[in-house]
């Protein structure tokens, strides 16, 4: 089956991303296709590569690269959501004229559109969050 | 992209207090340029959304409710309201912002977008769509 992940929440304050993880992971072992991961609300914030948790604690972040790496998933970050937040990548930094960016590897900054477009193309369109 | 999927959006929450309402209607007008079939539901707190005369001077936030005015305009015409939810706050459908839209097929008559419906007649419609995003 081809899914689509939508989430909705930041990581370590909300389960939902790494509840997340976990069934993207399970889903790639059962051969289903993972069409698009999108990030929205304060979902975004699992895209800054700032992020140091504790060492003993496990870095959702890096799970993440690591996993868009191992898979070529596509995880994509909403811009609008993005900017509010402080996520940035190169093409936003420039655009916005700030001093640095912060995107993590493996993920990219695009528009709404893109999670629409997820919801048209797969099978399902998985929600994680309240 | 030619498929035609019927989308409904679920709005349960509160307009001010977190960003998910307003990050909801975001979505809802980028996602009117893919062409699909759109529904909204306002359920729950979400009926708040569309309560006439927001005023969030006091808030120091942006009132965004003039938008939902716009969703016509957008050619969203299906929008649900869960009666049980307008009864158990005190509202009613008079207490709502007139969202209306210009019927092109009817000589561009203006007509009402707003259905309230019984949870049970939602749930049928729930039931239909392809599509759920939950806000």
């Amino acid at each position: 089956m081809k899914l689509g992940i939508q989430i909705n929440e930041g990581p370590y304050t909300h389960e939902a991303s790494v509840s997340a993880l976990n069934y993207v992971k399970a889903a790639v072992a059962a051969g289903h296709e993972i069409f698009r991961v999108f990030f929205y609300h304060d979902g975004v914030n699992n895209g800054t590569r700032y992020t140091t948790p504790p060492q003993d604690d496990v870095n959702i972040v890096n799970s993440w690269s690591q996993l868009a790496k191992d898979h070529k998933i596509d995880l994509v970050v909403c811009v609008a959501a993005a900017q509010r937040r402080g996520i940035v990548d190169e093409g936003e930094q420039k655009r916005n004229r700030k001093d640095g960016n912060n995107i993590a590897d493996g993920f990219r900054i695009s528009g709404l559109g893109q999670l629409i477009e997820a919801a048209i193309q797969c099978d399902r369109l998985i929600t994680f969050g309240d | 992209m030619s498929d035609i999927k019927k989308f409904m959006y679920v709005n349960r929450r509160a307009p001010y207090g977190t960003v998910y309402a307003w990050e909801s209607l975001e979505v809802v007008l980028i996602g009117a340029a893919f062409d699909q079939l759109v529904s909204l539901a306002f359920v729950d707190d979400g009926v708040y959304q569309i309560v006439k005369g927001q005023d969030t001077t006091q808030l120091g936030i942006k009132n965004f409710s003039p938008t939902y005015s716009a969703l016509g305009d957008y050619g969203i015409t299906n929008i649900y309201v869960e009666k049980e939810s307008l009864e158990k706050r005190g509202l009613t459908l008079d207490d709502l912002i007139p969202l209306t839209y210009e019927d092109e097929n009817d000589n561009y008559a203006e007509k009402d977008s707003i259905k309230v419906v019984t949870a049970s007649e939602l749930a049928k419609v729930l039931e239909e769509q392809e599509v759920l995003l939950n806000f």
